[in-house]
């Protein structure tokens, strides 16, 4: 069902040059041409009752409520599925109408169950509505063939099924293969026994079905309803906030009893996801009232005591103490802070302002670093702004599609079901994936290029691509010629024109035929609009930089930038990974991407802060780690991040935490880092507090508050008390006081207020005099940084190389159940579909050493053993093994490197050399982990029974 | 000198015999060492006369049957080959009164040749339409059609020349001729004997259609009861692709043309147009609501001409004979021929072709020749399971599609099925719902829940519950039915259902109400 109070205008919003105006019931209307009277009704105040239309799917015409009459036409035409015409003359309500309408429902209700009083949707349910509207009084039938024994489908963890109350509308199965595009419902069997079915009519958990819940919210009845709902009840009030997961930023209908949600709904008007949801976003957020959620600040002085309960005073008091004594021992620079792309942009802006302000230090850094830091180098290097170019809704008009090193499918879900859609439109689809991911083959689409190549010759293959181009005469010379740096592009046009970057050249460093390599760089260049989207198999490498600034060279070249259907677009992975990075949590820029160096730049904030700020570049992660080894740095507050489950080599990140005197992380859960700390202080989640969050789009969205802070403070709230504790006082009553002081710092928010946030239902930045509603696509009249440069993309192998001792290797990834470190998933019904970590392995390897499906798989690598049972499949190609990374006691990060981005110190996650052999016990780091978890929960347990 | 005996291929001939009966001649004539040629032909559609087998003497076709095997000496003996006399012996075939009574156009082919010879299909004027055809621009061949006022055999009588004409003009890369061969009206006939007995005329048929809408491939969609009208149609279009009539230059000139089959898989409702198209995408076969037109938006979304088997086989003889020569038989704005296919309890069931115009009494008496139970007509089903039944006061309707509107009938595909006193009109309203109920494809709702309901309603009826209550709400479904279904399955249900009602109330237990007369 959908969310409550939305308005349904029964068919899609058509465009259209050409307005037509016609009469329904006396009432004059004018609406683009191809609208269907339905719709054209609807907003001029009509409605039409209707069962099986709905405004998110094309009219199909079935349930025959809508029907009407037209001058001139004969019999009754539906008007969902009949467009709008000049000078048509529309009848809505009629005697014969009214008869046809109660005809229809009374033959529905004779094969429904009477039992609304209990019904779960009693009171949200269209049936139900339309029934009333259309003044059903008596069902005439006498008991016949019915489905009112049909048994309920309960295996979702998140929804039902019921198809005693199924009234065979289709806008599931629409809903599936619209909206999703996952195709997994159909009807079964046909006439009256015709019935939703899941796959080949099996269980829904047990057919294709991805749970994303786009089917729940189409049905106009009880037949598919979440769980919550029917435990709860339907809600009494709402608001709408940001989904919390992933860096698309769906826009959610938080439906509420009290504080209790009772279930969240992808709202209709987010520009993000226009009504669509994931199975994380739409069900997932149990976590935020587990059983397991920190609600109290604990403090301890050595991480082998047991966890100590205090005030939030007593705490942030004992924190800033030992701070100050750190810093007096060590020196200024001797502690830092990490921001987290979890929280909210004002609260990542006040933990970077703590830190140049009250540390005075420029020690801050930010998850972004193990991510999309190369993105935003390279970008910045060639476009001149770190953050891609386009909107979600600008695939709508790609026609060629290159996904490099993404899996938009698991990753980015309800983004992917757009690329989908304009994929089944018949746009060209070109994959760079080591693996055979959902993205190259899936329900009605199919890559026309599948370039597999070898983890980590990335560059090898856009220089190869590039070659082709500048050779072929693809180049885009007037674009090039008006828009860039005539030096730079004759400098990268003499390298990419080289033999040794020419596709045969490469074909040996990157497996991929040279044939493949020519026709999808023919295809890029010469396909129309041609639109490149990037992940982590990008970023995550020793040339994650420097493949960034291929693809935006190949942009260039081909003069895919600056418009709607084309552009240079990262998906980013976590909901405020974009935001984070504006807010200036990297040790070298202030928000806004504003080096530190900079001193006019700097006398603004010194100003607005009223201290002195360092003009040196601060410590990056991985310094911080290094510089903890050598004894000159002691002292951390982590905010809401994983480090020790996320950041790459384990051991040594474990290291450098044991080396702090003063660790201090504030989460919601006792995260694996948390496990080292001296100081907990409670997080709360994103439905505890207003703010914003920053999508891949550069799209800014409120968080809006549905219940108080869990644990007494939200986590802007925290900062400041931890402020006035280090005596830096801040005072904010609302975060949008925040958002404030941000606008004003920072040219590219400066027209950012919550006022037109609310008004506009969200804004992407830059928004500024020069673009007050906001930049939907960047680079249009010339680039950021006024002429596009190009920059000289050298393929360099990765010291990270196969050898005897570790010949295969290894790449890591995610899955669409869980997200990131699991932190959250892990603590929902999502683990029903994934519950561990496997080690994917090609049937060859596994061959070769004796490992079958489900065996225990060990891997080392230089840097340490983990173990994994192992999933033997050919989506790997020999040679290759693959693995996600959320659950700790998986270990992959104790197998990854420190080695890392040339330009960022992005690890190199994407390629680990290792070996796989079978084994029959876990390894000893797990054993180790195993032993230290067990431990560090009996230590928080003893306070909670203590206190 | 060697002797043409034909003995019929046909599905009706061979369901009666004509494999064993052809076996035994061929046995019979080498024993008796008779120089022959056994000629495999189509049926000339007189079915009682089943297996018809014909010999060639002088040039003259003259008929024995029906024959049996038991039959095949004596016919030997009798010295048929050169016209002996014999018990089975009909005379001259085309002078058979039921056959000389016909306006053979579209059929002129069917039981002379042998459907897959080439050389036959050229000796009868085959692709002398499609020659004329590539003279001509593509607006010409579409006027063509136009003037020739054919309309629509499969039922719904719309003039092929607009739909053609739309689809010329819209505006796309790729366009597609469909044929709709899913003949699954109740005792109807006449596509699959076209299909088995002159497949070369619908192949030729559908690339004139080609030619003229700018299409260059074709789907025949056959349902899967006709395997012979399958095998004999896959043969024949590798039989002209062989000789140039199919391919990426048809008889040498620039224009493309292919043809394939596609095979149904037994719904009803797969013969609507769009719910076929849906089937042949590979979807369930569910309707699709219109607009958009197929001919705008049709197979795989491109604009798309779909006739009806009769149809597009009627096209060559328009353009070998001209369309003033066709649109010269008729009567009003039932231009040309109508292939008409008796069944049922019928003395002599068959095809007949005959000009628009001849009543239903003249089919169902002269060339029928009433029951075959011998017992007097009492209703007669004209278009198929979703037709009106008729009365015997209706039976001077000339068979016109705007006469049959007028009485509330319809004359779809051209199916007669003919019943006799025995027959209790409230058990075949009842049929009607439940045929409606079985093939309802699901999709809306007054088909889907109301033909199971009006089944049931009749159940109760039949049971005597609540009788006039019951035939009330039958009454209230079928209007619901007519008006709100979104396509003729459910839309025409209640022709035969209401028919029923209001011409036999007697069945129904109930006295006739004038006032419910159909409109």
């Amino acid at each position: 069902m959908n969310a409550i109070d939305d308005k349904d205008f029964g068919t899609p919003e058509r465009e259209s040059a050409t307005r037509v105006t016609l009469e329904i019931d006396g009432v004059s209307v004018t609406v683009p041409a191809g609208t269907s009277v339905m719709r054209a009704s609807a907003e001029a105040g009509i409605n039409v009752p209707k069962l099986c239309a709905t405004d998110s799917l094309e009219a199909f015409g079935s349930c025959r409520v809508c029907l009407v009459e037209i001058d001139g036409r004969k019999g009754y035409p539906a008007s969902c599925t009949t467009p709008v015409e000049a000078g048509m003359k529309v009848r809505t309500q009629t005697p014969k109408l009214a008869d046809i309408r109660r005809g229809m429902l009374e033959l529905y209700i004779s094969d429904h169950p009477l039992d609304c009083l209990t019904c779960p949707t009693n009171g949200n349910c269209e049936l139900q509505d339309v029934a009333g509207l259309v003044g059903l009084r008596e069902v005439r039938y006498k008991k016949g063939e019915n489905h009112l024994e049909l048994k309920k489908d309960e295996s979702n963890p998140y929804f039902t099924y019921d198809p005693s109350k199924c009234i065979v509308c289709n806008r599931c199965v629409r809903a599936c293969e619209e909206t999703q595009g996952t195709f997994a419902l159909t009807i079964d069997g046909r006439g009256f026994e015709s019935r939703v079915a899941a796959g080949q009519n099996e269980a829904f958990m047990d057919s294709e079905c991805v749970s994303c819940g786009a089917c729940v919210q189409a049905c106009p009845t009880a037949t598919l309803t979440e769980k919550t709902v029917i435990r709860i009840g339907v809600a009494e009030h709402s608001a709408i906030t940001t989904c919390a997961y992933c860096g698309v930023g769906c826009a959610f209908k938080a439906e509420m009893k009290g504080s209790e949600v009772v279930r969240m709904v992808p709202w209709k008007d987010g520009k993000a996801n226009h009504g669509h949801s994931c199975v994380k976003g739409r069900f997932a957020w149990g976590y935020a009232t587990h059983r397991d959620r920190m609600l109290k600040p604990m403090i301890r002085k050595k991480i082998s005591d047991p966890w100590q309960e205090v005030s939030w005073e007593e705490a942030v008091a004992y924190a800033a103490g030992e701070f100050r004594r750190i810093q007096q021992s060590f020196g200024r620079d001797s502690i830092g802070g990490i921001t987290s792309s979890r929280c909210t942009n004002e609260e990542t802006y006040l933990v970077q302002k703590l830190v140049r302000a009250a540390f005075g230090n420029n020690n801050v850094d930010t998850c972004a670093r193990v991510c999309h830091s190369p993105t935003g180098y390279g970008l910045k290097q060639t476009l001149g702004e770190s953050a891609g170019t386009q909107t979600f809704d600008s695939v709508m008009q790609a026609d060629v599609i290159m996904v490099i090193g993404a899996n938009p499918a698991a990753a980015h879900p309800v983004f992917a079901s757009q690329m989908k859609r304009r994929l089944r439109q018949g746009a060209k689809l070109i994959v760079v994936d080591p693996r055979t991911t959902e993205m190259v083959k899936g329900a009605h689409y199919q890559a026309d290029y599948h370039l597999k190549l070898k983890p980590g010759t990335n560059v090898a293959v856009i220089d190869a691509l590039a070659h082709v181009i500048v050779t072929e005469g693809l180049l885009k010379e007037d674009f090039i010629a008006e828009r860039c740096e005539p030096e730079s592009f004759r400098q990268w046009k003499d390298f990419v024109s080289r033999p040794e970057n020419s596709p045969e050249a490469m074909a040996a460093v990157t497996g991929v035929p040279a044939e493949l390599l020519r026709g999808a760089a023919r295809l890029y260049a010469s396909g129309g609009n041609a639109a490149i989207y990037y992940g982590l198999g990008v970023t995550e490498h020793a040339q994650g930089s420097t493949m960034v600034m291929g693809i935006a060279n190949l942009a260039m070249a081909t003069g895919n930038v600056g418009r709607a259907g084309v552009g240079v677009n990262p998906l980013r992975g976590q909901n405020n990974v974009q935001g984070s990075c504006d807010m200036g949590s990297f040790p070298h820029e202030l928000p806004g991407y504003r080096h530190i160096s900079d001193s006019t730049v700097r006398a603004e904030f010194e100003a607005h802060w009223g201290v002195a700020l360092n003009p040196e570049p601060g410590l990056r992660i991985p310094n911080m780690f290094d510089a903890a080894h050598d004894g000159s740095f002691r002292g951390l507050y982590v905010q809401g991040e994983d480090i020790v489950q996320s950041d790459p080599n384990t051991q040594h990140v474990v290291d450098a935490l044991m080396a702090m005197e003063c660790l201090v992380v504030q989460d919601i859960f006792l995260n694996e880092t948390a496990k080292y700390a001296h100081v907990f202080l409670p997080g709360s989640s994103f439905l505890e507090k207003d703010g914003t969050f920053t999508n891949a789009e550069r799209r800014i969205s409120r968080v809006r508050k549905v219940m108080p802070p869990k644990a007494g403070y939200a986590d802007w709230e925290a900062r400041q008390l931890l402020g006035n504790a280090l005596g830096y006082p801040m005072y904010y009553a609302h975060p949008s006081e925040i958002m404030a002081e941000i606008a004003a710092l920072t040219p590219s928010f400066r027209g950012v207020t919550y006022e037109k946030i609310d008004r506009l239902g969200s804004v992407q930045w830059p928004c500024n005099e020069n673009a007050p509603d906001g930049t939907p696509i960047m680079h249009v009249e010339q680039f950021v940084r006024g002429k596009g440069r190009f920059m000289i993309t050298k393929y360099v192998a990765t010291d990270e190389k196969v050898t005897q001792r570790f010949p295969l290797i290894l790449t890591t990834g995610r899955i669409l159940s869980q997200y990131n470190v699991g932190a959250q998933t892990r603590r929902t019904d999502n683990v029903r579909w994934h519950s561990e970590d496997r080690l994917e392995i090609h049937p060859h390897d596994a061959e070769e050493r004796g490992i079958r499906e489900g065996d225990w798989a060990g891997i080392e690598s230089r840097s340490g053993q983990t173990v994994l049972r192992a999933t033997i499949t050919d989506n790997v190609q020999p040679g290759v093994v693959y693995t996600t990374f959320h659950f700790p006691e998986s270990g992959a990060n104790v197998i990854t490197t420190d080695n890392s981005d040339w330009a960022t110190n992005c690890p190199e996650y994407k390629v680990t050399a290792v070996q796989v052999m079978p084994v029959t016990q876990p390894s000893a780091w797990q054993k180790d982990y195993q032993r230290f978890n067990r431990q560090q929960l009996e230590l928080a347990r003893a306070e909670e029974s203590g206190a | 000198m060697s002797v043409n005996i034909f003995v019929p291929r046909d599905s009706t001939a061979l369901a009666l015999g004509a494999d064993e009966v052809a076996a035994a001649i061929a046995a019979e004539a080498q024993r008796r060492q008779i120089d022959h040629r056994l000629v495999r032909n189509g049926s000339r559609g007189m079915f009682w006369l089943e297996p018809l087998v014909e010999v060639e003497c002088d040039g003259v076709r003259l008929a024995y049957g029906p024959v049996e095997v038991a039959d095949v000496a004596s016919l030997f003996d009798a010295g048929f080959t050169e016209g002996g006399a014999h018990r089975l012996a009909l005379g001259r075939t085309d002078e058979i009164a039921f056959l000389k009574q016909q306006e053979r156009l579209t059929f002129a082919r069917v039981g002379i040749t042998d459907p897959l010879s080439l050389d036959d299909y050229l000796a009868h004027e085959g692709y002398a339409g499609l020659r004329q055809a590539l003279q001509m621009t593509p607006a010409q061949i579409v006027q063509q059609v136009t003037d020739s006022g054919l309309r629509g055999r499969g039922g719904a009588a719309f003039p092929t020349g607009i739909k053609w004409n739309t689809v010329r003009t819209a505006n796309a890369a790729q366009k597609y001729i469909v044929c709709n061969a899913d003949e699954g009206d109740s005792g109807t006939f006449s596509d699959r004997m076209v299909m088995e007995d002159d497949p070369f005329m619908l192949i030729e048929g559908m690339t004139i259609a080609g030619l003229g809408v700018g299409a260059t491939k074709g789907y025949i969609y056959v349902r899967s009861e006709y395997p012979h009208a399958i095998a004999v149609l896959n043969e024949a279009i590798r039989i002209a692709r062989t000789h140039g009539y199919l391919g990426t230059g048809v008889c040498g000139s620039g224009h493309a043309f292919e043809v394939e089959v596609r095979v149904g898989a037994g719904s009803y409702v797969c013969g609507e147009e769009t719910a076929l198209l849906e089937s042949i995408e590979g979807r369930r076969g569910i309707v699709r609501a219109k607009p958009p037109l197929p001919a705008i938006a049709g197979l795989f979304g491109k604009p798309t001409v779909i006739n009806n088997v009769i149809s597009l086989a009627t096209v060559p003889v328009i353009f070998a004979r001209g369309a003033d020569y066709y649109k010269n038989f008729g009567m009003g704005r039932s231009r040309g021929t109508l292939p008409i296919q008796l069944a049922g309890n019928i003395r002599y069931g068959g095809l007949v072709e005959k000009a628009f115009g001849v009543t239903l009494r003249e089919m169902l008496h002269d060339f029928g020749g009433g029951t075959r139970s011998g017992r007097p007509i009492r209703a007669v089903q004209v278009g198929g399971p979703l037709g009106a039944y008729l009365p015997e006061s209706q039976f001077d309707t000339p068979l016109d599609y705007e006469a049959f509107l007028k009485i509330g009938g319809t004359l779809g595909h051209g199916g007669i099925v003919v019943f006799d006193d025995s027959v209790n009109m409230l058990k075949q309203a009842r049929y009607a719902m439940e045929f409606c109920a079985i093939e309802s494809c699901g999709k809306c709702t007054p088909c889907r829940i109301g033909s199971t309901r009006g089944r049931e309603a009749l159940d109760h009826v039949i049971a005597g519950e609540d009788r006039a209550q019951q035939i009330h709400l039958v009454r209230d479904l079928c209007d619901l039915m007519l008006n709100g279904s979104l396509c003729a399955m459910g839309g025409m249900t209640p022709f035969p259902v209401l028919s029923a009602l209001n011409h036999f109330p007697e069945d129904f237990g109930i006295a006739a109400d004038p006032a419910k007369e159909l409109a």
